[in-house]
């Protein structure tokens, strides 16, 4: 065999720490090793013209990279020797820079750990072989899981494209966030004029299937086929038969049912259409507060419903649907107000959420677009909005910037002196973050034209005194406590993962951070893909989002989507398991431990029972291969002989050193 | 309830300045079955002064105290104080730290192996004792009485030391009070701090700041304010008189500690809690509290 051995300096990055030149001659005495170099950068151009040179005018057949991370380069190096007539599985990447020159400066050191990697890999490349993926069809429907701005974006753009979409939202009707706000900044357009048409399009396109106040209840499968099962919770009203008149509603004697539209600003009757402009325009039934459920006796929508929709004894219903891919775009929730004891942590009917007073500024809202106070249901004169109400705070486990509070504050206190012109706003800010188009220019318009009055600096507690509240806190710029008397105060509360992220999360496989948002595969350039193929992300459940952005997401998910499926058939990884039906004995351990379910039993003609692995449902991890007893099942790539080879290598290497 | 033995800490305000406290929760405590032993030769934990000016130095004052308590085969220290309470665990803090430890056993003439816990008297009544098991036991409640709960500033902070209840919002002289049959109304100051130790260098600050809180429950029209601190209740009670001066008021608003409340619906007279110790006298709003429970 007659291997290459290319050493990067990635600059300074290896160079610095690293003698990639001295690494790159010792490489010269490794077995097989036919050809050893070291370059400044080894993925550039060039540097890939120098391997492929190598690979002509040394007729190598193995390849080695001493470089950075193979999760970086790996696929560019592979393909490199690929173009130029190689398999691309001859290939090592040894990886010097995460794992020796950027975590030591121990400069002789590191060489000697690069030249011990080099020579673990060149040991391994000896042992490699040919492998070759293989093809299997692509099922070219998608799932979109939440259906809120941006997976509606994302639905509708896959449609256009050609495909059939699937859309999942737990609520009973689209919209997501969006569709509780009043006006949208900077632009102080009406939000749900802009949304309606949209969810109508979504309603009635003839490629997307809408599963509202529907949850994802398991996936399986892997990209291309995945199988969802889909749990559609039970409504209580047959929605073929309703046509969303409202006469339940009005009848209806429960009229004290928590009202999640109006964020609890208001009531709603325990059977309810949760907005007018809602999609599916169809009824749903509150168990909590129907009379029928709690009390065991009502009826009356029964009784009033002209087409006979509703039925108390509809049972949940779990529907299973075949995909290709997923979207996921879950949103964002909203913090808990109570864990902010000093601002009144939900005892003070006075102090309340941004996306309440959205509520109250809504024409459909529960005030018909008045602003009250909810204590005594006055108008107020003099309004506070706090921002970073437990953003940005690390005592209170949330580091991270909300991203919209600053905006849709100041377009708060815009909306507020619009409604009443005789009134004063305050805005206490830490700093004001508005860096996307007309976003800082806004901000100056609600100081300046709608002097709305800034102060920078926490607020330390807001208290009530007689019928007002006291906000009291400190104004940094001037260096001076400051105390307002307020008549309602406004709190911009962080933004959270949505709630049961996580537990989607798991279902997904997909990771998340430490507050539940979910993990891209790389911030920068894989912004909406996950590490899980064919599930991509978009708009705020990977972190807190305007609407702009989760739009661009969706439809840049959707993209991903549409270019996936651009292939009729996709390439299977071939670094899985294969089992050695000669040595398995069948006890199927592997299966057991297999985390993917890619491992199934197979009966042999002579009745002897055998593992056997389904490509396309392997992963690659291994778990399997360090399970089984006898040793039948291995991974390919990562072969008990080609990991002997590594460790032999490194064996060597020391036995060198101390021998001389 | 646990039945347990802790080691009791009373700390220098409980023998001096607030010795109705030391009282109170001594009684109180035999009557709930929660036994006080108290540390033999305890010494000063340091308070105020001593964490301003060596951490090592002080850390020591409060760790004899622990290691004492630990010798005794006591698993918890408990103290009324909140400042002993956070001086202790400061100590038990500093002791994490190996080398810390070292330099304390060093300086200490015992071993001390830092495993013991801190907590408040008032957490042991609150978490361990719970308030079911107070209400049982309640005599005389304190019906028609509306009190406002006062934590101060160091109760429940800093919350990863403290450890106890919420930093913000903390409920637990709430709860205790309703246990006990008083009314107790949202009381927006009852984290606000009185002024603490400034009394001395900086009079003015504390009668501004206790004024504060005096008033604020005057406009919630409580009865009497209820605490858990001995430096607060000094400041709240006892310069009352110099508050009025100060700011031209008129406050006459009696200051209890919460074990001399408990005491008080158990059924100890007012003398056994050593109310007739306070600046303020409680006699009028304990008047109209034995004709309510007359009714």
């Amino acid at each position: 065999m007659r291997i290459g051995v290319f050493v990067c300096h990635c600059g300074t990055n290896i160079g610095g720490t690293v003698d990639s030149h001295q690494v790159a001659e010792e490489a010269k005495q490794f077995p097989h090793v036919a050809y050893s170099t070291d370059y400044l950068y080894t993925c550039s151009e060039p540097g890939q013209q120098e391997i492929q040179q190598a690979i002509k005018e040394h007729n190598l057949d193995g390849v080695v990279v001493a470089a950075c991370s193979p999760i970086m380069h790996e696929n560019t190096f592979r393909r490199t020797i690929e173009r130029a007539g190689l398999n691309r599985y001859m290939f090592e990447m040894a990886n010097i820079r995460e794992h020796c020159s950027w975590i030591g400066e121990d400069k002789e050191a590191n060489t000697r750990k690069a030249i011990e990697l080099v020579r673990m890999a060149v040991a391994k490349v000896a042992n490699n072989v040919h492998l070759h993926p293989s093809y299997f069809d692509v099922n070219k429907r998608v799932l979109v899981i939440g259906a809120g701005v941006a997976g509606m974006q994302a639905a509708l753009d896959c449609a256009e494209g050609g495909l059939d979409v699937v859309l999942v939202e737990k609520k009973s009707s689209i919209g997501g966030r969006m569709a509780q706000l009043d006006k949208t900044f900077p632009t102080v357009d009406c939000s749900i004029c802009i949304l309606g048409p949209k969810m109508v399009d979504v309603g009635q396109h003839d490629k997307i299937k809408l599963y509202t106040y529907s949850e994802i209840e398991d996936i399986s499968g892997y990209v291309g086929n995945y199988t969802v099962k889909i749990r559609r919770k039970a409504t209580y009203v047959d929605w073929a038969k309703c046509t969303g008149c409202g006469l339940c509603m009005e009848k209806c004697p429960s009229k004290k049912a928590f009202d999640y539209h109006n964020e609890g600003v208001a009531y709603t009757t325990a059977i309810n259409i949760p907005f007018p402009q809602a999609i599916p325009k169809k009824a749903r039934i509150d168990p909590k507060y129907c009379r029928q459920f709690t009390k065991g006796k009502c009826g009356v929508c029964a009784k009033v419903c002209p087409v006979g929709a509703i039925n108390y004894e509809m049972e949940d219903e779990i529907i299973t649907e075949e995909v290709g891919a997923i979207i996921v775009a879950t949103g964002y929730g909203l913090m808990n107000i109570e864990e902010l004891g000093e601002y009144g942590a939900g005892r003070y009917p006075d102090v309340i959420t941004g996306i309440q007073y959205e509520r109250l500024l809504n024409a459909s809202g529960p005030t018909q677009g008045h602003i009250v106070r909810p204590s005594d249901g006055e108008e107020p004169k003099r309004i506070v909005f706090i921002s970073c109400a437990g953003s940005r705070d690390l005592s209170l486990g949330r580091p991270y910037c909300s991203n919209f509070c600053c905006m849709y504050i100041a377009k708060q206190a815009i909306l507020t002196r619009d409604h009443i012109p005789n009134s004063d706003v305050y805005v206490f800010y830490i700093d004001i973050r508005a860096p996307g188009k007309g976003y800082e220019e806004f901000v100056r318009r609600a100081q300046e034209e709608y002097g709305a009055q800034y102060i920078r600096g926490r607020v330390s507690r807001v208290y009530p005194r007689g019928r007002h509240m006291i906000v009291k806190g400190v104004d940094t710029l001037l260096g001076t406590q400051v105390e307002v008397d307020a008549d309602l105060v406004v709190l911009a509360t962080a933004a959270t993962c949505a709630p049961g992220a996580e537990e989607l999360a798991e279902k997904l496989r997909i990771s998340y951070d430490g507050y539940g948002f979910y993990i891209e595969s790389h911030p920068k350039l894989r912004p909406v893909e996950t590490n899980t193929s064919g599930i991509f992300l978009a708009g705020a459940c990977q972190g807190p989002k305007d609407i702009p952005a989760s739009v661009g997401q969706g439809s840049a998910a959707a993209s991903k989507v549409l270019a996936l499926f651009s292939k009729d058939k996709l390439e299977s990884d071939p670094q899985i398991a294969q089992v050695d039906e000669s040595r398995c004995i069948g006890c199927l351990k592997c299966a057991e431990t297999c985390p993917f379910g890619a491992i199934e039993e197979r009966e042999l003609r002579d009745g002897r029972i055998v593992a056997r692995v389904i490509e396309t449902v392997c992963q690659g991890c291994g778990l399997c291969t360090a399970t089984c007893p006898p040793g039948a099942i291995q991974l390919q790539q990562f072969t008990d002989n080609q990991i002997i080879a590594e460790v032999e290598a490194l064996c060597q290497a020391w036995k060198e050193r101390s021998s001389g | 309830m646990k039945g347990d033995r802790y080691a009791y800490f009373p700390g220098c305000s409980q023998k001096g300045t607030a010795v109705e406290y030391g009282i109170s929760s001594r009684k109180v405590a035999e009557a709930l079955g929660v036994e006080l032993v108290e540390i033999e030769d305890w010494s000063c934990c340091g308070a105020t002064p001593a964490h301003t000016v060596d951490r090592l130095l002080s850390g020591a004052l409060a760790a004899r105290n622990l290691a004492t308590a630990e010798k005794m085969g006591l698993a918890t220290l408990v103290t009324p104080c909140p400042a002993c309470l956070v001086a202790s665990k400061n100590a038990l803090e500093l002791a994490q730290d190996d080398e810390s430890l070292k330099e304390l056993n060093e300086l200490l003439d015992l071993p001390f192996k830092a495993e013991i816990q801190a907590k408040s008297l008032l957490q042991i009544i609150f978490e361990e004792v719970g308030v079911d098991a107070l209400a049982q036991k309640v005599k005389k409640p304190l019906k028609g009485m509306r009190l406002a709960p006062y934590y101060g500033c160091l109760l429940t902070r800093p919350p990863e030391r403290a450890q106890f209840d919420d930093p913000e919002n903390p409920i637990s002289i709430d709860r205790i009070l309703e246990a006990l049959g008083a009314e107790v109304p949202d009381f927006p100051f009852k984290t606000e701090c009185c002024g603490a130790a400034f009394g001395l260098p900086k009079r003015d600050m504390v009668l501004t700041l206790s004024g504060k809180i005096l008033d604020m429950a005057q406009q919630i029209g409580a009865d009497g304010i209820v605490l858990a601190c001995s430096l607060c209740q000094q400041n709240l009670d006892l310069r009352q008189g110099q508050i009025n001066s100060h700011l031209g008021t008129n406050f006459e608003i009696p200051i209890f500690y919460i074990t001399q409340m408990i005491g008080l619906a158990f059924g100890f007279s007012s003398k056994e809690m050593g109310l007739d110790r306070h600046a303020v006298h409680p006699d009028k709003l304990l008047k109209k509290w034995e004709e309510k429970l007359k009714e």
